[in-house]
């Protein structure tokens, strides 16, 4: 069987925290780029080039791409043939949070309740933490620094089969509509449909882990993806202040659901579509 | 877009009421950062009849809380946050005198109906042009409020910091302004 120390989990997820919060990945910055090109308003044109400009500050600095470097949240698959050893698992995640965090002058955004105290953790943790058993021995770790400006404006709404793909399109572009200039677009939009309530939220999030260039392997759901972003572009949103280029990408996951509903949910995430990966 | 108007800190309320919507400008001076938990301290502080830290006539307020400075810089990324969140507070605040606000996303209709009566600018930085903004900054100080860690209420040395006026005093909104030709739906 093959062992993995959770020392060396946390030393990977510390240097996953800062990889994410410098480096925008290269898909993303392509796609500003291309947004850049077709971009109409002569204002939403400077700021994508103040956007893109960041980034490419951020990169080559190691610094923030943006000061909110925002909740940390880890995909976890674990080969069922994989022995952890060494410590807590959860632990070993969270002490490489804070290692990350910490190290890498990252914004520590995080308090440990929500309503009464709001005291801050002072060190980001915890992440959140999903985890999946799969066949094989090996780790495999994605992680995402998710800003709260964009999280916020995020939804769901609980359709029934009725409402069918125009109740889909309907809801996701009121969600859209209702964000508006706000979650720092242009933005990478996360839509899962089906399973439950919670499971559609998570499909959404899971969603904004797939590359951007990268469609949906179901035709149907890929023409909808396509069709989406068409919608979401003509809102006039824009880069923040008006335009062409109000998303960069819509990916949709799906699952199986309940013969009487039809769950959708959206999970916005703003330009700094941050993530890094890893297997062990 | 129009010439870049160029602002000095602090900004009376006659320089405010002349910006328009769309305006692109460049801000130099001091400004003061302070967010969510940095308001309600304040907000709370004069509803028990206490003076504030500062006195906000004719200055700037950024909605900002930042990542913490490398070591030998004055600041680390900072750019704006969601202005929305601070506008049950905004009202209050903007009758302590201040002129402008710098941030990011629509405001309240309160908020705007403030803005009118005290010739208040509300401008946006671009969201997520964090790192990029920070070379605008040559000196993050704390004045109060240090147990909030990145919500402290602080003072910023800015040179050029690029905005763009988004609420003017009259309350032409150019988020709606500039929508509008690009929506097609």
């Amino acid at each position: 069987m093959r062992t993995i120390n959770v020392e060396q989990i946390t030393a990977e997820v510390a240097q996953m925290c800062k990889e994410a919060a410098y480096y925008l990945p290269q898909d993303v910055y392509e796609a500003l780029k291309k947004g850049r090109e077709t971009e109409e308003s002569p204002v939403g044109q400077v700021v994508l080039d103040q956007i893109i400009r960041n980034s490419e500050i951020a990169r080559a600095e190691d610094r923030p791409i943006c000061q909110d470097t925002g909740m940390t949240i880890i995909f976890l698959e674990v080969g069922q043939d994989l022995h952890i050893e060494g410590g807590d698992l959860t632990e070993a995640i969270n002490a490489g949070v804070a290692k990350g965090y910490t190290e890498g002058y990252l914004r520590k955004s995080v308090v440990a309740e929500p309503l009464f105290d709001r005291k801050n953790t002072q060190n980001n943790t915890p992440a959140i933490i999903y985890t999946k058993i799969v066949p094989g021995d090996q780790l495999k770790i994605e992680l995402t620094c998710k800003g709260f400006g964009s999280e916020n404006k995020g939804g769901i709404k609980m359709l029934v089969p009725a409402d069918g793909v125009e109740g889909v399109k309907k809801a996701v572009l009121d969600i859209i509509q209702h964000a508006s200039c706000n979650p720092c677009p242009p933005m990478v939009v996360g839509v899962g449909i089906g399973g439950t309530m919670d499971q559609a939220a998570y499909l959404s999030k899971r969603a904004l882990m797939r590359k951007i260039t990268e469609r949906n392997a179901h035709p149907d759901y890929a023409a909808l993806e396509n069709e989406l972003l068409g919608l979401i572009n003509k809102t006039g949103i824009g880069p923040q202040l008006g335009g062409t280029t109000s998303a960069l990408a819509v990916n949709i996951e799906w699952g199986p659901t309940h013969i009487a509903g039809l769950p959708v949910a959206v999970t916005i995430c703003c330009h700094a579509c941050r993530h890094s990966h890893r297997v062990l | 877009m129009a010439e870049t108007i160029r602002i000095t800190t602090p900004l009376k309320e006659e320089d405010s009421r002349k910006l328009r919507a769309g305006d692109s400008v460049l801000i130099t001076g001091t400004i003061y950062s302070a967010r969510d938990a940095a308001h309600k301290v304040m907000t709370e502080a004069l509803a028990r009849g206490e003076k504030l830290p500062i006195d906000w006539n004719d200055q700037i307020v950024y909605y900002l809380g930042p990542t913490p400075a490398k070591p030998g810089d004055p600041i680390g990324s900072c750019g704006p946050t969601t202005a929305g969140r601070m506008d049950a507070y905004t009202p209050t605040m903007l009758e302590q005198g201040i002129k402008g606000m710098i941030g990011k996303g629509s405001r309240a209709p309160e908020v705007v109906e403030s803005m009118k009566k005290n010739g208040v600018t509300y401008f946006a930085a671009v969201g997520g042009a964090a790192a990029l903004i920070a070379k605008s900054v040559k000196k993050y100080t704390v004045i109060a409020y240090p147990e909030l860690g990145p919500e402290a209420l602080a003072a910023l040395e800015v040179v050029d910091f690029p905005a763009i006026v988004v609420i003017d005093s009259e309350g032409n909104d150019y988020y709606e302004i500039g929508q509008k030709p690009y929506r097609k739906l």
